[in-house]
């Protein structure tokens, strides 16, 4: 398949995982300030560190404001992550590489667009309840994850799509981990007070995890969420479960059966070969913390040597010609 | 509820498709218009408003870039089709094959042996003037000596019922895309009139696009590739339909590499080699190596890759000089000269502004006619006269003195009529018609068209970028 095409495709899902996960991590917010003490800075802010955009948010803004991080997250077309950016930029992907994707697919994202940019000229980050509006891009997206996997064949372009929204969504594990892993240390044990339990709660549901959590442990506690986030082997969100799958879309597309046959596969299998051989003490025992910086380190090098190994290599032959 | 009602509708003197000059409904269009009677305004207008959400959600839309920042547009689709009955349409197909065959055999003679201008059918100077015409592709000889595989001719119809070639588009004539969908979107809309009437199918185009590429190479299986200069261009749309439809790459210039003459495309595997490419790119930015030289659209070394056969292009760079506008007055002669035929679709009038006759008379007479640029598109660079201001001509008479062999005017022409809606009525507006010819090894016209409609009251330009829309041309069976 085309290298522009490849990266197009990769990027496309990266970005559809990207919108979604915000959007996911706004509505629970939004709950969860619901019935939290009404410090703002303290119920908003983590959500802007979690994403990566404090950088961004503090040269522009003085002060935390709701509906500001709404607007900032969700709509701001000056926000390169902004729900509203990764739409737009997903569908000028799906736009560029059209010939790669099934009309039922194109349909779809062409849809979340036209709803998210009706969004932004209804001004919906001011509503009282803007939960409507990221209930419905969560769905929306995960409808398109449906018919991506139900309309595309697994060829390389489906893989490299895959491995874009794995890569993504472990990401995005991590910094909620990462943010909330005060938290997690506050209490290493049991849960203590119904605030604590409330903000467990929600950092589970942010990640979509509240359930099979549940269903697996019962009880709450520091080391078994941060267990089941990083290491749990079946939950399809999980840091090493997203790896775990994202290398088995790059052997299919590499057809290499053990070893690796590229930087790409070199990096993607050691860092999920290590994950496997980890424990949670161990983790804990390193820092939380720094575990999972360096963690996020190490996925943007595989994010990069994707790029070198598969989407720019002609290019390269190109110029030395 | 009010229901659709022509009885207030006038067709004020023009030729209308749909009703005679008594008022009295054509044949072709009697149970469409018993249909349309049974429905509400407010059904109609539901229909046309769900016919724009489904050209939204197809993503039938183009960038418009006159103010800063990029719009989005769709090409408004009527919902009121064209409808023309077979005995037209046949007469009409076989026109245009005369044509397509004749304009072939002429650009060929062109960069070949050049006998019609040393038999002084056509002014040699006005031939090797043209923009379209390229010296870098003397000598070559295409496969099936053809150039231009895929035309899309313009057609008007007059006041006298007649269709005409208003414009030769030979070199990458757009909007068979829309006649593709507008078809899909209409069989949603109007099912029931479909079961009714027999109108014949536009779906196989792709079909035989593709047949038509690969019967162009030897190599089998053959690699095609669509080549489109991007998302920002206005076509873009059509480029990324075509070749998903046809099972095509799309690919940019930057996707494509030339090595050693042959022509490959970046892949995640290494290069692929490309046989055959149906390009959208103008000739002038497929190879900044031969043409413009700050051309980021194409491949450098492309040209050299076709000119040694290692692939096809499609169309063939230098079939331009067969659609020049000055060059056009001279096809029933050229007709007349390869075939030894009279021509079958006549052409309008034209006066040639680089023959001094001719040019005289257009400046007496400027403001009764249609000036146009020989190298131009788009309904850009054009005059008409009895719609300008005073000024306007005068600016026209400076721009053809100083270059005669730019221009050329023809009588201002009626186009035909549709009826079509407007905010609260239903009024006739003009249309053109585009069918779109596939020459290979054989000729294969689709039964069907672009009509191009003028969405502005009174309007006579139908081009989209300025207020042109779109309607779905339905050709019937005779059967």
């Amino acid at each position: 398949m085309l290298s522009r095409v490849a990266n197009t495709m990769y990027w496309m899902n990266r970005y559809i995982e990207r919108a979604e996960n915000y959007a996911r991590f706004m509505d629970v917010n939004f709950n969860l300030s619901l019935e939290s003490p009404p410090d703002v800075e303290e119920q908003w802010k983590p959500l802007v560190v979690i994403t990566g955009d404090w950088p961004m948010y503090e040269t522009r803004y003085k002060n935390i404001d709701k509906h500001r991080v709404i607007y900032f997250l969700g709509f701001d077309p000056k926000n390169p992550n902004s729900i509203y950016s990764c739409i737009t930029n997903a569908r000028e992907n799906a736009r560029s590489v059209r010939s790669e994707i099934t009309k039922e697919v194109w349909e779809q994202i062409n849809s979340i667009y036209f709803f998210v940019k009706e969004g932004l000229e209804k001004k919906l980050w001011k509503s009282k309840d803007p939960r409507l509006f990221f209930k419905k891009v969560r769905e929306d997206c995960q409808l398109l994850y449906g018919i991506f996997d139900a309309t595309i064949s697994r060829n390389d372009g489906w893989h490299f799509g895959k491995i874009g929204q794995l890569v993504e969504r472990a990401d995005k594990t991590s910094r909620v981990m990462d943010v909330k892993y005060h938290v997690l240390l506050s209490t290493p044990q049991e849960v203590g007070s119904p605030l604590d339990l409330m903000q467990w709660a929600a950092l589970l549901k942010s990640v979509s995890a509240y359930d099979m959590y549940r269903k697996k442990y019962g009880k709450l506690t520091a080391l078994n969420i941060s267990e089941f986030l990083i290491l749990d082997k079946k939950f399809p969100r999980s840091m090493l479960c997203c790896l775990i799958h994202a290398e088995k879309s790059l052997q299919e597309i590499t057809g290499s059966t053990g070893g690796f046959s590229n930087e790409a596969e070199k990096q993607l299998g050691k860092l999920k070969s290590e994950l496997e051989f980890l424990d949670i003490s161990d983790i804990f025992e390193m820092g939380l913390h720094e575990y999972l910086d360096d963690f996020q380190i190490r996925l943007n090098g595989v994010s990069l040597s994707l790029y070198n190994s598969f989407f720019a290599a002609q290019s390269q032959v190109q110029i030395h010609q | 509820m009010a229901k659709v009602d022509f009885t207030k509708y006038e067709t004020t003197g023009y030729y209308d498709e749909m009703f005679n000059e008594n008022n009295g409904v054509r044949p072709s269009y009697e149970k469409f218009k018993k249909r349309l009677e049974k429905l509400s305004r407010n059904k109609l207008k539901f229909l046309q408003h769900a016919t724009d959400r489904a050209q939204l959600s197809l993503g039938m839309t183009f960038n418009v870039y006159s103010d800063n920042q990029g719009v989005e547009r769709i090409l408004h689709l009527d919902i009121i089709p064209r409808i023309i009955n077979s005995t037209d349409w046949d007469r009409l197909a076989k026109g245009l094959e005369q044509r397509i065959v004749a304009l072939n055999l002429f650009i060929n003679d062109i960069y070949g042996e050049q006998r019609a201008l040393k038999d002084n059918i056509i002014p040699k100077e006005l031939v090797l003037s043209s923009a379209g015409y390229l010296k870098e592709c003397i000598g070559l000889r295409p496969p099936e000596n053809v150039w231009s595989h895929i035309s899309g001719t313009d057609l008007i119809r007059g006041d006298d019922g007649n269709f005409y070639v208003l414009e030769d588009n030979l070199r990458c004539p757009s909007g068979v895309s829309y006649m593709l969908e507008n078809r899909e979107i209409l069989k949603r809309t109007f099912p029931e009139v479909f079961e009714k009437l027999k109108v014949r199918p536009v779906h196989d185009y792709t079909h035989h696009l593709r047949d038509m590429l690969e019967s162009l190479t030897r190599e089998s299986p053959a690699f095609i590739a669509v080549l489109t200069p991007g998302i920002y261009n206005s076509a873009y749309f059509e480029h990324a339909y075509l070749a998903q439809q046809m099972g095509a790459e799309l690919v940019e210039g930057r996707d494509l590499v030339v090595k050693n003459n042959f022509v490959y495309m970046n892949t995640t595997k290494g290069l692929q080699r490309v046989d055959v490419i149906y390009r959208r790119v103008d000739d002038d930015f497929i190879d900044p190596l031969i043409f413009n030289k700050d051309s980021m659209l194409g491949t450098p070394g492309l040209f050299e890759a076709y000119r040694r056969g290692n692939v096809v292009l499609v169309n063939a760079p230098g079939a331009g000089v067969a659609d020049d506008k000055a060059v056009y007055a001279y096809i029933p002669r050229l007709i007349k000269y390869y075939l030894g035929e009279e021509v079958l679709l006549p052409n309008i009038k034209t006066y040639i502004c680089a023959e001094k006759d001719d040019c005289n008379y257009v400046l007496e007479n400027i403001h009764t006619l249609v000036v146009k640029q020989t190298d131009g598109s788009g309904g850009y660079g054009m005059l008409i006269g009895p719609k300008s201001t005073k000024k306007e001509c005068e600016e026209f008479i400076t721009k053809i003195k100083n270059n005669p062999r730019n221009y050329i005017a023809q009588p201002m022409i009626n186009l035909s009529r549709v009826p079509t809606l407007t905010d609260d009525t239903i009024e006739g507006r003009h249309v053109d018609l585009r069918p779109y010819c596939l020459y290979g090894k054989d000729i294969k016209i689709v039964p069907g068209a672009l009509t191009r409609v003028a969405l502005t009251k009174g309007s006579l330009v139908v081009n989209s970028s300025q207020g042109g829309g779109s309607k779905d041309t339905w050709i019937l069976d005779s059967k």
